[in-house]
């Protein structure tokens, strides 16, 4: 009789033969870049709803058209990507067209795996293949007509889609473009970071963007909105931990930072912050700053004096590593307030990593400021401490309460 | 019937300072631990945040975050006489609830117990003889030296983010701080906390009488702070919301501020919440813990076994938890036999109001540390030939808070607690009143006790715990001549008027005085005197470690809490480096 270990091993090797093309790429190399890829796209956060098998599919992703809902990527073989041949994932990935010939929506944001390398897909595909198989048949399409018709997908990839593998810039250093290829390809960036137009189309790159009742701030260099004021360290420690000395990361930004960049090599959190900070800086449209006796910034500082400045302090610097910095912030000088109201309505937690695992919280003020309140309040920081943006009235306060109820 | 749950490597009883800091070694160490707390979970920012942690009458006054008499209470009497009745309002001291426990609600002070306090009966019996102490006085040595624990007591306050100034580094004696203090290896993590005008005053007063006064320490964080664990803590803003407040400024040491954040990152640590512990089971030998049976909130009851047992509730609910499951002796006053529930302990007050006309000391500015505090009388840091008692107090004027509920009840003599005379006197005093207090030790005696209830039982039919205790004549003596101490340092401060507290004749349950409840399951040298070894084992069940104030054989001037940390971190270092690599006794009887 065989002894039973070798009839297991014998039952595992005819399952993976079963598979089409697959032992040629379980190789350990294979394997092991392919997790670090796979991570480096944050591939789980969108493929995974909450609670589910890592992987295996369903969660809704809000497009202003509808919701599409993430198809399952284990190597399930009828309800996952487990019969698709290599040709046919790359050429997903790559053209956003799916097994049948069909066109992929850009919630996938094909539009920038578009650049990834051809060999690096291989190796991505070879740690898919690795996972636990989950049975979960997923109905994707939930648009309404028109867009549930896929074809309306080819004029808007003739408008909106350069398809091509990411080419190196032979006038930056290797870290630059190792930088650039991770973010404007698999760390896919721009899928927030830039801002839509009326057919999802992008705008200026990385000038920011607004989704889900949060604003993805401006990436380039800009000093008052963007990235002008971090120093290349900065945005490793904001990658690698989630916070900085003066900011910390909540809302989606905490969970690209918990599933990803926490987990990313720093040589490659580098080489992205190298990238970012040789974005030039964006148009300047500085305002303006509101005259400290303009009504609604009186009333502004002494709210903010009597329920904000325990943790952000007088003078809006905030506490290293624990109560993010409002003077100086990105965040609450962006033109659009969005986030700003978001996070004094309804308040955020920060993200915990190993490197930064306090996750410090900020408590909700709906309940305790009225719309013109919190709209006072926000002007207020806006334009305090040297800041200076545009000010905010009462609707903008109503109508992200109004949106955040929806939620 | 209990269901029984797959085998966890340590079960924890109770997630507060001790269970965290031993939860957080021992999964650091590699094993699966399970800690189940009875109340619920317990967050900064959604359960005490800013936005509502100074509402006074809800944490103040209606005690938000304490346990609920109907969940657990104790009977009280004050001698073998009496019949005990249940305690159905918490007053002279309050139980914390949920995870971080009385860590929540704490003030922070954060002191060492002396090198003394450890080898109390030995001390005291070396420099006054063994007929100086009250023949009913059951003092013991506590088998641990100070030496010992010094790096844990240093650990535990790097770990909380203690603010104060050493007296004593290495033998060295330093102006300013402590120099009454027990060696330390190094200065505190955090420089002294702000001083107010009424500690400058009194310090200027001490002074001049040729006492030692010094900042306060304590775990309330006077600059922003990252801990051994990499977890960060804010600097104190002095609102004066600390004591039965939780700290939305992430300011005060805490378990929620401390240790968990790290410790809810590990995947082998998992917390069962609202869930209560109803007894600790036992092999059919007696003398190896099987694990826990707990009750969820649903009314399931579950048996959790583990390979380890650890008891980290509040020090009294330690003592009923071993009462109920059967591991010790129970204590017996009237033979002296028996170690369970023996030399139960706690703490006294006295100290001198003053009243000045023409000062205004902002009371509004204030956190639960902030103080200038003397050792001169703690402890055995004085003669007590001549004087017919031992132990001591630490002396203080603090400036922990000016809450308007609280402070309001503060009258002069002789004004109502209401109407048009209450509120000129408040008016009048809120500004020019300040008070010296002075926190007494309290020796452990025969009578002084605790034992399962004859009588009442809580809602699962079991059996009260019963405490038995009483002032003595020593504590009596002692607390007397310490408020009039107080009384003479307020004299050198020129206020308009001062008024003396004193200790009343006998101990009530009503008004608040202290939680600092101790003993019960004490540590030691012999099985005949303490319930737990040196590494707060026990003596009869091996894999059963008894970690909080209940191992205290006696109190002393000093707030618990730094001291219940280092024998947490002590025990924790014992049983990853003795226990693992050999389960069983690690002291012979």
């Amino acid at each position: 009789m065989m002894p039973r270990a070798g009839l297991l091993a014998l039952l595992g090797a005819s399952v993976l033969l079963s598979a089409p093309a697959l032992a040629q790429n379980l190789s350990f190399e294979q394997v092991s870049r392919g997790r670090e890829l796979v991570t480096a796209g944050d591939c789980v956060a969108c493929h995974t709803p909450e609670g589910a098998k890592p992987f295996s599919g369903g969660r809704a992703v809000e497009t202003p058209f509808g919701n599409i809902l993430t198809p399952n990527i284990t190597p399930d073989r009828a309800t996952g990507i487990g019969a698709w041949s290599d040709d046919e994932f790359v050429r997903a990935m790559q053209q956003g067209i799916g097994r049948n010939g069909e066109h992929l929506y850009p919630a996938f944001p094909y539009t920038a795996y578009t650049k990834i390398k051809r060999n690096d897909l291989i190796a991505m595909r070879a740690y898919l293949n690795t996972l636990e198989p989950v049975s979960n048949a997923v109905d994707v399409n939930q648009l309404p007509f028109p867009f549930n018709m896929r074809f309306v997908m080819t004029f808007w990839n003739a408008l909106f889609f350069t398809p091509g593998e990411f080419k190196d810039n032979p006038q930056k250093s290797a870290e630059w473009n190792r930088g650039a290829y991770l973010v404007e390809g698999l760390g896919h960036c721009a899928s927030c970071h830039t801002a839509k137009n009326a057919l999802g189309g992008d705008e200026t790159a990385m000038e920011g963007g607004n989704l889900q009742n949060w604003f993805a701030p401006n990436l380039t260099g800009d000093k008052r909105v963007g990235l002008g004021g971090w120093s290349a360290d900065d945005l490793v420690d904001y990658l690698k931990t989630g916070h900085t000395a003066h900011t910390a990361a909540s809302g989606p930004m905490a969970e690209v930072i918990e599933f990803q960049t926490s987990k990313m090599p720093d040589a490659d959190l580098k080489a992205m912050a190298a990238y970012l900070k040789d974005i030039p800086p964006s148009p300047d449209k500085k305002p303006t700053p509101l005259a400290a006796d303009d009504a609604a910034m009186k009333a502004g500082a002494a709210i903010y004096a009597d329920n904000c400045s325990a943790c952000h302090v007088g003078s809006g610097e905030g506490l290293p590593k624990l109560f993010p910095a409002l003077k100086g912030s990105a965040i609450v000088q962006s033109d659009d307030p969005t986030t700003l109201l978001r996070v004094i309505l309804e308040g955020g937690r920060s993200v915990a990593t190993d490197g930064a695992p306090t996750a410090p919280a900020m408590p909700a003020f709906d309940w305790k400021l009225s719309d013109a309140q919190t709209a006072a309040v926000a002007t207020y920081v806006r334009n305090a401490w040297g800041n200076a943006a545009g000010a905010v009235d009462a609707r903008s306060a109503a109508s992200m309460r109004g949106a955040l109820r929806q939620e | 019937m209990a269901r029984k749950l797959p085998t966890t490597d340590v079960v924890i009883i109770g997630l507060g300072w001790t269970g965290s800091l031993l939860a957080e070694e021992l999964t650091a160490a590699g094993l699966n631990v399970v800690a189940i707390e009875r109340g619920p979970w317990r967050d900064t920012s959604t359960d005490f945040p800013t936005t509502i942690d100074q509402d006074e009458l809800r944490f103040g006054i209606r005690l938000d975050l304490f346990l609920r008499p109907s969940q657990e209470t104790f009977t009280f009497r004050n001698n073998l006489s009496q019949d005990a009745l249940p305690i159905r309002q918490f007053g002279s001291f309050l139980p914390g609830n949920g995870v971080g426990g009385a860590g929540v609600h704490w003030n922070g002070q954060t002191w060492r117990f002396a090198k003394t306090d450890f080898r109390l009966r030995s001390h005291l019996t070396e420099r006054y003889g063994a007929k100086f102490l009250p023949e009913d006085m059951t003092i013991e040595d506590w088998g641990v030296t100070q030496e010992e624990l010094e790096p844990f007591f240093d650990r535990f306050e790097y770990i909380s983010g203690v603010s104060g100034k050493a007296g004593n580094i290495k033998g060295e004696k330093i102006a300013g701080g402590n120099v009454f203090e027990d060696p330390r290896a190094r200065d505190y993590p955090l420089p002294p906390l702000e001083t107010t005008y009424a500690m400058k005053l009194f310090d200027e007063a001490a002074k001049g009488m040729g006492y030692h006064p010094f900042p306060r320490p304590g775990a309330n964080a006077s600059r922003s702070y990252t801990n051994p664990f990499g977890v960060t803590m804010g600097a104190c803003t002095y609102c004066g919301f600390c004591e039965r407040f939780g700290c939305g400024n992430y300011s005060k040491g805490t378990p929620q501020t401390a240790v968990l954040p790290v410790l809810i990152r590990r995947p082998n640590f998992e917390a069962r919440t609202l869930c209560e512990v109803l007894h600790i089971n036992k092999d059919g030998s007696g003398k190896r813990a099987t694990g826990v049976t707990y009750i969820d909130a649903q009314g399931e009851e579950w048996e959790q076994p583990a390979d380890i047992v650890l008891v980290c509730a509040y020090g009294l609910h330690n003592v009923r938890m071993l009462l109920l499951s059967g591991i010790g002796k129970p204590y017996d006053p009237k033979t002296g036999e028996g170690v369970v529930g023996r030399n139960y302990a706690y703490q006294s007050a006295s100290g001198a109001r003053l009243l000045f006309d023409d000062k205004r000391f902002n009371p509004f500015i204030g956190t639960g540390v902030l103080g200038q505090s003397m050792d001169d009388f703690n402890g055995d840091n004085f003669d007590h030939g001549p004087l017919g008692f031992v132990g001591g107090s630490g002396i203080s004027c603090a400036s922990t808070h000016g809450r308007p509920i609280s402070t309001s009840q503060t009258r002069a003599p002789g004004v109502g607690r209401w109407g048009a005379d209450w509120k000129k006197q408040l008016a009048s005093t809120y500004q020019n009143s300040t008070g010296i207090s002075g926190q007494g030790s309290v020796y452990s005696y025969r009578d002084a006790y605790l034992d399962l209830d004859p009588t009442y039982t809580d809602r699962h039919g079991r059996p009260l715990m019963r405490m038995t205790f009483d002032w003595h004549d020593n504590e009596r003596k002692m607390t007397n001549y310490i408020a009039d101490r107080c009384t003479e340092i307020a004299k050198a401060m020129n206020p308009k008027s001062v008024s003396t507290n004193r200790l009343s004749d006998h101990y009530s349950v009503v008004p608040y005085q202290s939680t600092h409840n101790t003993g019960g399951a004490t540590m030691g040298d012999s099985p005949k005197t303490s319930v737990v070894n040196k590494y707060l084992q026990s003596w009869d069940v091996h894999n059963v470690f008894v970690v909080g104030a209940s191992a205290f054989q006696h109190n002393a001037g000093y707030n618990p809490t730094g001291t219940v940390g280092a024998l947490a971190l002590w025990a924790a270092n014992a049983i990853r480096t003795l226990y693992l690599k050999n389960p069983g006794p690690l002291v012979q009887a």
